[in-house]
């Protein structure tokens, strides 16, 4: 009995080893087309998205702009973090994304984003020349949503904390929450070392900005999180956002990428539209919407185009 | 993707937070105590159920449902009503294990061979020691392949942990796939199914070794 299970086991071992040999065929879990498939019918755009709530809510925004235009439009959202779609965009997955510019030219510029250079302007000047081949940017929106370090205003009047500077003396004694990409990142937990020697007690890796992060520093299980600036929960829970006086974080204006093949006239015409109406007041309103009062991404993007004119 | 990550040597070392035989460790921990926890909960009630028929029903339907939650939505769901830690992770996972153990205890029990409880009564044995010297040793092999099963499950699962900030092998899993690092991915996934047989092994080997010979 034991040696026809020790045979089970083992004819479980080869299978896995030939499953995971199938696997390696294709290096690329992410694109399910045929090869060409995308390319070949450019009606259609395929619009990606982060794994965050408001890179969905901009996706969504900018799929509802296009099909007003006629544009038949396929939804990929919440693919992952930067270093994923990325690929996917590249490869061909997807056409379009909703991007920040800061963040952007900081993972594609090797060694980071050059120095000097923080204002809107340069950045997106600077983003222009690292592009990678076969991907360009429509134009950016003055809405503009950073990375911060944010503690509770308890752990700020314990430390005495306003910039992340002053993080520096305690830095030791305290629990950073933030996606697991951070690790890995420039704008992340090397960055916050390099240029400001700030090295965490412990590094939690949770999500992106989202309500785990919220819920462990809420609860006192991180005592500094990862939160974007355009979060609502930020002024629902009284949360103080350290300022950034070295600017590791730039200027991170909402910018379309799109892959130039997916370009054209009525694309970029309804996307630099939108953009024009968006901003950083207007994208936390309605940010809050699916957040806070749970609202359906598809009708809060609705809403947003509607009030603005654009459908 | 490719084998780089799981034959970095830098990966193997025994001290290095995050270092492979570290996860392992974590994660075989979160596995066995929520096996600990399991058990507790689900054979007693299963013996009982088994030995005196009642509640048969329930048992079985509580069972049933068990299985068919999902582990990282509630995983998620105690999250948000505990906090981050290790409780809400072995709450879901000892959800997950306790299906398989009750229904295989009381499974073992009901398809014993009545004729030989009836011989234990009648050579006087008290209900006590017809449960432990008979019942009890004669379902053991159907009771462990329960036991075994749910210790499969729960080793394949446990990388849930990883999903709110604990560790284990999913963190391999979830934070190569954060930063595109296929090859990071691909170690958990191998590590986590080599660590999967081997439990298998010597689960098998401990059953080999507690069921009476004259039952094998």
């Amino acid at each position: 009995m034991l040696r026809t299970r020790i045979a089970g086991v083992l004819a479980a071992g080869v299978t896995l080893a030939l499953t995971l040999s199938a696997c390696g065929a294709n290096d690329d879990p992410l694109s399910n087309e045929p090869a060409g498939g995308s390319s070949a019918s450019t009606s259609t755009v395929t619009i990606g998205s982060a794994n965050f709530a408001e890179s969905e809510l901009l996706g969504e925004i900018y799929a509802q702009a296009l099909e007003a235009k006629g544009v038949t439009v396929k939804r990929q959202f919440n693919i992952g973090a930067r270093e994923l779609y990325l690929k996917a965009l590249q490869d061909g997955s997807i056409d379009l994304l909703p991007e920040y510019n800061g963040a952007l030219l900081s993972a594609l510029a090797k060694g980071g984003a050059p120095e000097g250079v923080s204002s809107p302007d340069q950045v997106l000047t600077e983003l222009k020349k690292v592009l990678p081949a076969g991907t360009e940017v429509l134009e950016q929106s003055a809405a503009e949503d950073k990375d911060t370090l944010t503690v509770t205003s308890a752990t700020a009047a314990k430390y005495s904390l306003k910039t992340i500077e002053d993080l520096k003396p305690v830095a030791n004694q305290l629990t950073i929450g933030a996606g697991p990409e951070w690790q890995e990142r420039y704008q992340g937990l090397k960055g916050l070392e390099s240029l400001y020697g700030i090295k965490f007690k412990t590094f939690k890796p949770l999500d992106a900005g989202g309500p785990l992060t919220v819920n462990a520093l809420t609860k006192g299980q991180i005592d500094v999180g990862n939160i974007f600036s355009t979060d609502s929960s930020i002024a629902t829970n009284k949360f103080v956002v350290l300022e950034d006086p070295k600017n590791l974080y730039l200027a991170e204006n909402i910018i379309p990428l799109i892959r130039t093949a997916a370009n054209n006239p009525t694309v970029s015409g309804a996307l630099n539209a939108v953009s024009a109406k968006l901003t950083t007041e207007n994208l936390t309103t309605y940010l809050a919407k699916v957040q806070v009062d749970k609202q359906d991404t598809a009708a809060v993007a609705k809403a947003f185009l509607t009030e603005n004119g654009l459908v | 993707m490719n084998l780089s990550y799981l034959f970095d040597a830098a990966h193997w070392s025994l001290t290095d937070d995050g270092s492979i035989p570290q996860l392992i460790l974590s994660h075989v921990w979160y596995v066995v105590l929520a096996l600990i926890i399991g058990t507790i909960i689900a054979l007693p009630v299963g013996l009982y159920i088994g030995h005196t028929g009642r509640g048969s029903f329930l048992a079985i339907n509580a069972g049933n449902a068990g299985r068919s939650l999902p582990t990282l939505g509630l995983l998620m769901l105690m999250v948000t009503l505990l906090g981050l830690g290790l409780t809400p992770v072995l709450i879901a996972l000892t959800v997950l294990v306790i299906p398989p153990i009750l229904t295989s205890a009381y499974a073992g029990m009901r398809t014993l061979d009545h004729r030989v409880v009836d011989a234990a009564r009648g050579m006087g044995m008290r209900p006590s020691q017809v449960l432990f010297k008979v019942e009890l040793p004669m379902a053991l092999p159907v009771m462990m392949s329960g036991f075994r099963s749910a210790a499969l499950q729960v080793v394949a699962t446990a990388t849930v942990a990883a999903a709110v900030g604990l560790n284990g092998l999913g963190r391999l899993l979830i934070d190569g796939l954060a930063v595109n690092d296929y090859s990071r991915v691909l170690a958990g996934a191998i590590v986590v199914a080599v660590l999967a047989v081997v439990l298998d092994l010597i689960l098998a080997l401990a059953q080999r070794w507690i069921v009476s010979p004259g039952l094998r």
